[in-house]
């Protein structure tokens, strides 16, 4: 019934250290429980059953930065939240990734005004922008699978 | 005017120098800022008007002279009406008593409109920003205070942005 009578005997599969490690990063990241504002409604949209992130092997939301590899920042980081943001990234254990998911989080969206950060790449370094306000949880998807296919492409060493 | 305010209004015209207005039932007091904790405590004991539902102010630089207005709300939770205490204030550094000692949720309100307005409450138990950062400098909400507007990053200036833009480092 199971997959070995479909394929036959796997036997052994050679593959570089590199491309498995990378293909068991991309499968099983684990993104960081934390919304800043609308955006995170669809955050928790793509994660819910309509359209089930953990396909991705994403299932799983930390609410600790200490045990999460990706953080997507959803919403608006007001000058007061920044720094908090900024303590969160470095309490993240290496690799890590960034998504700044909606214009907020990429560029400051509408709010460009005072009390607004203008893009979240002020503070962290981003890997992803996607855009929308708010995008939706397709747009995020299609986000998340970018940033697989460049982490596919990461190298040992960059981490190392 | 409303024959429930008529009575009040002219308490607070006689005693504390106030002047009057009416909108919709809801009774409009103008008084001088000394007077302001004294009005507020004969509204609390005398009239009933127990609660404070907000406070906050105005900022009418420039067109108007005394450029701020403090505006206490307070509900008589009894009789259900609603009082307006509008203090105006002058100057840059404007200074006003602290009603915390008879409407103890005054704390928070008044330390939101130093925040915002820089209008600094004498006697306030603990007078510290409550929604900015404490290096924050300036009071975003006066009407002189710069927006803060950044040039969007377009195509076309992309590079120029790029130049002075912060960046966040690894």
């Amino acid at each position: 019934m199971g997959l070995e009578q479909k394929t036959g005997n796997l036997g052994v599969v050679t593959v570089k250290l590199e491309d498995a490690i990378n293909w068991s990063r991309t499968n099983s990241m684990w993104p960081m429980l934390f919304g800043l504002a609308c955006c995170a409604i669809e955050m928790m949209a793509a994660q819910a059953a309509n359209y089930d992130m953990s396909r991705f092997g994403m299932e799983l939301m930390r609410a600790s930065p200490r045990q999460s590899d990706l953080m997507i920042v959803a919403g608006r980081v007001s000058r007061k939240m920044a720094p908090v943001l900024r303590q969160l990234y470095d309490q993240m254990p290496d690799p890590k990734w960034v998504i700044a998911m909606g214009d907020c989080a990429s560029c400051g969206g509408v709010f460009n005004n005072y009390a607004i950060v203008q893009g979240v790449d002020e503070v962290v370094p981003v890997d992803i922008y996607v855009a929308g306000c708010p995008p939706r949880p397709e747009g995020l998807i299609n986000g998340v699978m970018a940033l697989h296919e460049k982490v596919k492409r990461e190298k040992l060493k960059d981490w190392a | 005017m409303d024959a429930h305010n008529q009575p009040i209004a002219a308490l607070f015209v006689d005693r504390f120098g106030a002047q009057a207005a009416e909108f919709r039932g809801e009774l409009t007091l103008t008084l001088p800022a000394d007077q302001a904790p004294a009005a507020a405590l004969a509204a609390r004991d005398e009239l009933g008007y127990n609660l404070l539902l907000t406070a906050t102010a105005v900022d009418y630089w420039p067109q108007q002279s005394p450029r701020f207005h403090v505006i206490y709300q307070l509900r008589s939770l009894k009789t259900n009406y609603v009082l307006r205490l509008c203090i105006p204030l002058n100057g840059n550094a404007p200074v006003m008593p602290t009603l915390e000692g008879i409407y103890p949720n005054a704390n928070w309100k008044e330390r939101e409109i130093w925040d915002m307005f820089g209008i600094r409450f004498e006697g306030h138990s603990d007078l510290r920003r409550i929604i900015l950062p404490a290096d924050w400098e300036g009071h975003p909400l006066r009407k002189d205070y710069p927006l803060g507007y950044e040039e969007p990053q377009f195509t076309f200036n992309f590079d120029e942005i790029r130049l002075h833009k912060p960046r966040g480092e690894e």
